[in-house]
């Protein structure tokens, strides 16, 4: 865990998680420039949400390490508090709080995590809310809004706080398929303005679009990786070449 | 003696069970919105001719007049009331400040059980073992060792008053009661809400306190509603420690007058307490139900 402090804005080296005998994450490495948006992709169960709830310090990892502009996050005496409070995560259930209206869900960690007084957080959450689309729904309770609106809060709440790293996990694997349009231009904008982005997807023609280099994972490691044009068009792996064939099958790319 | 033999029972029961079918409701609208006019004629009439039988009967029967100047005498009643209704206002003031200090200590205590992390072991194995010690002695003999054992011990500073230890004694047994109704609404929260909290930046305690409780007493109302209604009358138990509430002085005037009557008294106004309770905690836990099936839908 020693060496030169990496200049990129997210860097995993030989990360290892383990969930009692089955090895998730098989040493990992990953480096995201910034501005630069990576997609992650592979079959279910390849470790691609270990991976990114790992990133976030949600799982206690196992070996490795993980470097956020610069600075080691993981190893004694890190505040797992204050680095997550830098990165940005989106679920794929929304994992909103049913309790809270949007608008308080928006500003709950500006207002308690990062000290912002009432009014200040609440004319951010507005106007970031308004740019997603939902400057109508910031008094509504989550329920009351389709997936499609709940996802846009969930991206609202994790891009209040301006965040270095955007991680979204899967983000519209739980939406319909005529509400997976609305979530995915949103993620567009933000790669346009230049968000640093990690995203595990299963839709492939967006990682396409929208992602500068896809990394493909099988069992725990990154096997292949690079620019999107190349990763799909010639894949060296066989392992990449079966996994993109069965999608292209199914009508997914 | 026993708010929620089960608490997680309870709340299965609220928060994810079907809802009940309207015609479970015993009033004569639901019967109309169920069966029509003639439904609802059906059920005024069987009412009238079940009741009536039973009045019937009992009045009829050869002991009735024994009982009724056993129980319900008029004169006893009008008597004995006075003082029955000043134990009574003893019984409300003992009661409302039990209950709240209960709702509080209760979620301390399940707070404390849920708290992660190796080095709050010692904390938790507290809790732990003071649900289990509270819920599995009887209440009387928490109340008789309080009542009657601590102020035995003459200790400097420890209060005399049973009236002090009587709603201790109630505060210890239903706070591991009311702990483990809290605890299975914090179970009910699903663990992503955690995880959404945490991601946030938010510590454990913010999580907990702004994501997680939240929820969890929300889904737990109808038990502590249930739980409410279970401790208004089991106040009654201190009387055992010559505290002069309602059943203690009814109990004075029978054993004067050898009649019963100051009793009914006593039961009247506990009915009286407990039934408008009782009937909140069904309304509310329908209004509840309504709601979460029309979130869902």
């Amino acid at each position: 865990m020693t060496g030169d402090a990496p200049a990129q804005r997210l860097e995993v080296r030989g990360l290892r998680k383990v969930f009692g005998p089955k090895v998730v994450l098989d040493g990992i490495d990953l480096s995201v420039a910034e501005h630069e948006v990576v997609a992650v992709i592979g079959p279910s169960g390849c470790g691609k949400s270990t991976l990114l709830r790992c990133i976030d310090l949600l799982e206690r990892i196992d070996g490795g390490s993980i470097w956020l502009s610069g600075e080691a996050v993981t190893g004694v005496g890190v505040n797992a508090n204050d680095v997550r409070k830098r990165i940005g995560i989106v679920f794929q259930a929304f994992n909103l709080f049913p309790h809270l209206t949007v608008l308080d869900n928006v500003t709950l960690a500006p207002r308690r995590v990062h000290g912002q007084p009432k009014r200040v957080a609440e004319d951010q959450a507005r106007e970031v809310l308004d740019r997603l689309g939902l400057g109508d729904k910031v008094t509504d309770y989550p329920d009351r809004l389709s997936g499609g609106q709940q996802q846009r809060a969930a991206i609202a709440r994790a891009l209040v706080t301006g965040p270095e790293l955007l991680l979204l996990d899967e983000v519209t694997s739980a939406l319909d398929p005529e509400l997976v349009g609305e979530v995915l231009a949103v993620i567009r904008d933000l790669a346009a303005a230049g968000m640093t982005m990690v995203l595990a997807t299963h839709e492939m023609g967006f990682a396409r679009d929208v992602a500068h280099r896809v990394a493909f994972m099988h069992e725990g490691r990154v096997l292949e990786e690079g620019p999107p044009a190349t990763l799909f068009a010639e894949p060296r792996e066989e392992r990449t070449r079966q996994f993109l064939k069965r999608v292209t099958d199914a009508g997914r790319l | 003696m026993e708010p929620a033999a089960d608490p997680s029972a309870v709340v299965g029961g609220v928060g994810s069970g079907p809802p009940l079918p309207p015609g479970r409701v015993a009033s004569w609208r639901a019967e109309f919105r169920e069966e029509g006019a003639v439904g609802a004629l059906i059920a005024f009439l069987s009412t009238i001719v079940v009741f009536g039988l039973i009045i019937w009967f009992v009045v009829h029967s050869e002991t009735w007049p024994q009982v009724r100047d056993q129980f319900l005498n008029r004169q006893d009643f009008v008597d004995s009331f006075p003082d029955v209704l000043s134990g009574f206002w003893l019984d409300l003031k003992m009661f409302v400040v039990a209950q709240a200090v209960i709702l509080v200590f209760a979620l301390v205590v399940a707070v404390i059980r849920n708290l992660r992390g190796p080095a709050f072991f010692p904390l938790r194995f507290l809790a732990v073992l003071y649900i289990d010690l509270f819920r599995g002695i009887p209440l009387l003999l928490v109340i008789l060792l309080l009542g009657f054992g601590v102020p035995a011990l003459q200790l400097d500073g420890v209060p005399t008053d049973p009236r002090f230890w009587g709603v201790t004694a109630l505060v210890l047994s239903y706070s591991a009661y009311t702990a483990e109704v809290y605890r299975a609404g914090i179970d009910s929260v699903h663990e992503s809400q955690r995880s959404a909290a945490r991601a946030l930046g938010l510590t454990q305690w913010q999580a907990l306190r702004f994501a997680v409780l939240p929820q969890a007493v929300r889904n737990v109302i109808p038990a502590l509603l249930n739980g409410l209604v279970s401790l208004q009358k089991d106040v009654a138990l201190v009387s055992v420690l010559g505290i002069r509430e309602a059943v203690r002085e009814a109990q004075i005037y029978t054993s004067r007058t050898f009649n019963y009557t100051s009793y009914m008294a006593a039961t009247v106004l506990f009915l009286l307490a407990s039934v408008p309770i009782a009937r909140f905690a069904d309304w509310y836990t329908a209004r509840d139900r309504r709601r979460r099936s029309q979130s869902i839908a």
